[in-house]
């Protein structure tokens, strides 16, 4: 498959270089909101709208920061970006669907500090991804994130009724279980490679 | 300067050693995961991270700190953001001018400091609050404590995963190494390690204190 085209850009940011399982990006909320799966997958869908716009704005800033070549300013600029997409969503959020506002609670206004979401953003500067590129790119990075997050907490549903010992209960299981499924993930790294 | 009431933490020693085991940003609060599991596939990324880690909040700690009562209550997350940015900047910057080989293995990764939580939180939860001196020393603490726990992942990974520390060779070569530590698994299944030893510890004294206890009782 042609790594430029855009089912392979999609494919790669979803599975094979998941941004939690193989890059070790947004884990905040990976072990903070995947311990159900409902509030699991409204959260995916929140970081998910926040990736898209986030992606578009940054695409579109970072070609007035090159055309004035001012890039040493982009990380101040994206964050900034990145701050105020939040600020809608949590609005829009609000004003829509106050009962998802309650559920998500704290972890709406930490999408912020997401490192997903930046890193998606400086990802797609540094691979000179251009406008299409970039929203399959943003695309499959949210799915890749919802994905691994249902993953997780269905897994974390199901170890509420095993017999642990007392040692390994808490975050350290969660940290064995996001393992596990890391190796998983790894048997992805073929995929695409076999038409290229 | 005007002193906030029963507000103000007296420095101590305890102000720098928090930091390093009671409230160990990663070890106990689960804070800034992101970069620990990510760049700690060798010894060297390990102790450049932590270094520009603790640069970053002890510089961003300072500057939030002497600035705490100019900066209104409402857009202070994007103040303290924007002071993170451009101190992220400046290391960036100045790693690439020092080493482009560090810079090219830590990748993203040093630019997305900006988003590791520690740092924001503690801005928030402490720089925002406390004297400048008290705010560094504290800053010190945390960064020495991130250091340690990411050179806690980084041997560990880079001793199974390749048999070497800071590229030297420690096993003889027939070692086979563990090629899936220095992979992505390999950080989760160190970290989850390292926590169960901690838990294991602290529940074990925790049965001494209360065998003592017991004793005490039994035999007054």
């Amino acid at each position: 498959m042609d790594p430029n085209s855009l089912t392979f850009i999609f494919l790669n940011a979803a599975l094979i270089n998941n941004f939690v399982l193989a890059l070790f990006l947004g884990l905040c909320p990976f072990l903070g909101v995947s311990a159900k799966k409902e509030t699991a997958w409204n959260m995916g869908m929140a970081t998910m709208f926040v990736m898209l716009v986030s992606s578009i704005s940054a695409y579109g800033i970072n070609w007035i920061l090159v055309k004035f070549e001012i890039e040493f300013l982009r990380l101040i600029c994206y964050i900034a970006v990145i701050a105020s997409a939040v600020q809608l969503v949590e609005m829009t959020v609000k004003k829509f669907s106050p009962g998802l506002f309650r559920a998500l609670g704290i972890f709406l206004p930490l999408i912020t500090t997401n490192c997903a979401i930046l890193g998606l953003a400086l990802f797609q500067t540094f691979r000179e991804y251009d406008f299409l590129q970039s929203l399959a790119f943003s695309t499959g990075a949210g799915v890749g994130f919802t994905v691994a997050l249902m993953l997780m907490a269905g897994l974390r549903e199901k170890l509420e009724l095993a017999k642990l010992p007392t040692v390994s209960q808490g975050a350290a299981m969660g940290l064995m279980l996001a393992g596990l499924l890391s190796l998983a993930f790894m048997g992805f790294a073929g995929l695409g490679s076999s038409h290229a | 300067m005007s002193v906030l009431p029963n507000q103000q933490e007296q420095v101590t020693l305890d102000t720098f050693m928090r930091g390093l085991w009671e409230e160990n940003p990663v070890f106990v609060m689960l804070l800034g995961l992101c970069p620990v599991l990510a760049v700690t596939n060798s010894t060297m990324n390990a102790i450049a991270m932590g270094l520009a880690t603790l640069f970053v909040l002890v510089a961003s700690s300072t500057l939030v700190s002497l600035l705490r009562k100019m900066i209104p209550k409402q857009v202070r997350i994007a103040t303290y953001i924007i002071i993170i940015a451009t101190f992220v900047t400046i290391v960036d910057y100045v790693i690439q001018a020092i080493s482009l080989d560090l810079y090219n293995a830590l990748g993203a990764f040093i630019q997305l400091i900006v988003a590791n939580c520690v740092i924001l939180g503690r801005a928030e939860a402490y720089a925002s609050k406390q004297k400048v001196s008290a705010s560094i020393i504290n800053a010190i603490g945390m960064g020495v404590g991130f250091t340690i726990a990411l050179l806690c992942l980084g041997t560990v990974r880079e001793l199974l995963g390749a048999g070497t520390i800071l590229g030297y060779q420690i096993f003889s070569s027939n070692f086979e190494p563990w090629v899936v530590m220095i992979l992505p698994p390999g950080g989760f299944f160190v970290l989850g390690a390292w926590l169960l030893l901690f838990e294991y510890l602290k529940q074990r004294k925790e049965q001494k204190l209360l065998a003592a206890e017991g004793a005490t009782t039994n035999g007054s």
